[in-house]
């Protein structure tokens, strides 16, 4: 087992998780918890894996992807900006509904191979000792988008003038709608970047990390993986991006272990086909929960908590906080 | 042109009903466009739903079946979103349960030959037990950590589906397939068809005790909710947990209670399942009936009574949906019913209001609004 490789690897699958939850990221920040990503990131994934099996272009199938994941984003923010509905409920019916669409849509493309998007490894950099294999060699495409996507992200939340309007909507949208910022209208755009992102997300693991269609398998509780880290990272990109990078790694490890006969000459007890790797398979969710109780304490201890106003449905000329 | 929702002082009560099922019904229609769309018969699907769950005597008997495990799940997401405590692990806590009374059954810690009034009420007492543990834990990170029930009730519902798999692959697994052997007959809820001898009419209904463990749990649940001291604290820790506090309710032991007893209720309804209709642990031993469960207490409106109910109806759509192509029609009918529920309980709460002018501006003519 190749130690680069593996990393490698887990750069690649932490790129899903850092896509949905970067998109979280941003609808939580103005105020709209959205725990429909497990649902969005499926549509992303079928919506993708179909339209490159149609057309051939896999670049077409993340357009789509994105579109899915935005489109149920969308509706999400009808139901609980304008109807004011409880933001848990419409997310939990969110992830019903895309994994119920995602199964109906995808019947029959289970085993189908299609266009995956291209991988390459970026000259210099690649040939830096240690981190170079593991950042920049033979890289999905996507692994590098997510690179820029996470400081982008960054920069924009805190130090750009949108950004402010942004936190503001998410912290105490009557004084920004007093300053004239249009609450509506940003919630709206936020909730469906999200949507996007997931979209994206889902779309990685069918045209770049692991190519193909498995079902609701295909997502396999990832969304809301990404829904934890959010938590632990206290809504901030750079965390979050070091969360998912970790998790990647760890679920890539957990897959590659299975195939090593011996650890230090001492057989391995996980090896593929033994009972016991089911225990292996489920410490990235319990490791969820270690790092949201550690993200749950941190925020106590720091008084950093959730932007103020996130769950609460805002109504113009209404008041309370 | 504006769209203004107005809250009603009062809903009428024929009002919520009739949305209710004018949600159902719109929420078929356009399931069934769906359905056309991606090359199915929606009016034909519909119609061998309806014929093979409630066609007979014999499917109305294994409509009741699948939804007896229902009625138990959809109690436990019931009381527990009653107090607004999202409990999204109740498939985890089924799993458990099941897992607690395959334990009974095949640790061989009874002797053989044990009869069934005792091992049957071991076994409800493990389900229970291991249930309310998996509740538990979420229930005391949340009430002394103040960590998020959603995200740790969901991972819990992974970690027991690899619990569960661990023990049917690995150290109960008969002869290499991926289940335990078949329980003895002392550890089988007895069924209607085992009364054939005495009463013919009922020779082949395979309907179970674990029924009557829903009926009684519905009614003791409405007991606690409706008439108990208690249940008057979990509505109002629900409703608002400020006057609660106000009030001097304890919410952190509440939490910690009533996750527990939600468990104990999903692990019952492991345990029924196992005992009563598959006899035996194995992989997938629920179709999801623990994230059905949370849209049956929704549908409910959290009421007991209307939780029994529903759960016939998912029965139904459980049982007759395994034969309709595609696979996925259950479950996006499930999440397109939940939407639709949303938003007519917001017509309920809500009038809405046209108005072709532009309103005068907001913050002198708007009347007040208690918020």
């Amino acid at each position: 087992m190749d130690l680069t490789l593996v990393l490698a690897a887990g750069i690649a699958a932490g790129t899903v998780l850092v896509f949905a939850a970067v998109g979280e990221i941003f609808a939580e920040r103005a105020g709209v918890l959205n725990l429909g990503v497990e649902g969005m990131m499926l549509m992303g994934a079928v919506a993708g894996f179909s339209t490159s099996a149609a057309t051939g272009n896999a670049w077409l199938g993340v357009l789509a992807g994105m579109i899915a994941g935005g489109l149920l984003a969308l509706l999400h923010a009808v139901v609980t900006i304008h109807l004011r509905a409880d933001q848990v409920v419409s997310g939990l019916a969110l992830t019903f509904l895309g994994t119920g669409l995602a199964r109906v849509l995808g019947e029959g493309l289970t085993n189908r191979v299609v266009a995956t998007l291209p991988r390459l490894t970026v000259p210099v950099l690649s040939d830096v000792p240690i981190a170079g294999p593991i950042l920049f060699r033979d890289q999905s495409i996507l692994t590098y988008v997510g690179f820029i996507v996470v400081p982008i992200a960054w920069f924009w939340i805190e130090r750009t003038r949108p950004g402010l309007h942004l936190r503001a909507i998410g912290e105490y949208p009557a004084a920004a709608d007093a300053q004239g910022i249009g609450v509506y209208r940003l919630r709206y755009a936020y909730v469906i970047l999200g949507g996007v992102l997931a979209g994206l997300g889902g779309a990685a693991i069918t045209l770049a990390i692991s190519p193909g269609w498995f079902g609701d398998q295909t997502v396999n509780g990832r969304g809301w993986i990404a829904v934890g880290l959010v938590i632990f990272a206290r809504w901030n990109p750079i965390r979050v991006a070091i969360g998912a990078y970790l998790f990647g790694a760890i679920f890539r490890f957990i897959l590659d272990i299975q195939g090593v006969h011996s650890i230090l000459g001492i057989e391995n007890p996980f090896l593929a086909g033994r009972s016991s790797t089911f225990f292996l398979e489920m410490l990235p969710y319990l490791f969820v929960i270690a790092v949201v109780i550690l993200g749950s304490r941190a925020a106590t201890r720091q008084r950093i908590g959730a932007p103020a106003a996130l769950g609460t449905p805002y109504v113009r000329g209404e008041r309370g906080a | 042109m504006t769209i203004r929702l107005e809250p009603r002082i009062a809903a009428p009560r024929w009002l919520s009903a009739a949305a209710t099922i004018g949600a159902v019904v719109v929420a078929l229609v356009i399931s069934g466009a769906i359905i056309g769309f991606v090359g199915g018969d929606p009016i034909r699907s519909y119609l061998h739903i309806l014929n093979a769950s409630f066609g007979s005597i014999g499917v109305l008997s294994d409509t009741l079946v699948k939804a007896t495990p229902l009625i138990l799940t959809g109690l436990a997401c019931a009381l527990a979103f009653r107090m607004r405590l999202w409990n999204i692990g109740a498939e985890g806590q089924f799993l458990l349960g099941a897992w607690g009374a395959t334990a009974v059954v095949l640790s061989g810690v009874l002797p053989k030959g044990t009869p069934a009034v005792v091992v049957l009420p071991l076994m409800m007492a493990a389900g229970m037990l291991a249930g309310a543990i998996w509740g538990l834990i979420p229930g005391v990170l949340r009430a002394r950590l103040g960590v998020n029930e959603i995200i740790t009730t969901l991972m819990l519902n992974y970690v027991a589906l690899f619990w569960i798999q661990f023990w049917v692959f690995g150290p109960w697994s008969e002869s290499g397939f991926q289940q335990t052997k078949t329980f003895p007959p002392e550890a089988w809820l007895p069924r209607l068809s085992d009364f054939a001898t005495t009463v013919p009419a009922f020779g082949g209904l395979t309907v179970h005790l674990g029924l009557i463990f829903g009926l009684v749990a519905a009614g003791i649940v409405w007991l606690i909710l409706e008439r108990s001291r208690w249940g008057y604290e979990i509505r109002l820790i629900g409703d608002s947990p400020r006057a609660a506090r106000y009030a001097g309710i304890d919410i952190a032991r509440n939490l910690i209670v009533v996750f527990a007893v939600s468990g104990a209720l999903a692990g019952l309804a492991g345990m029924s399942e196992v005992a009563g209709s598959v006899h035996r642990l194995q992989d997938r031993i629920s179709p999801g009936y623990g994230f059905t469960a949370i849209i049956i207490a929704y549908l409910a409106k959290f009421h007991p009574g209307r939780v029994v109910v529903a759960s016939i109806l998912f029965g139904a759509l459980i049982l007759a949906g395994r034969e309709i192509q595609p696979s996925g029609v259950p479950a996006m009918i499930q999440g397109i019913i939940l939407f639709a529920l949303i938003v007519s309980d917001t017509l309920v709460r809500y009038r809405v209001r046209i108005e072709r002018t532009p309103p005068p501006a907001p913050a002198t003519a708007e009347p007040a609004v208690p918020g």
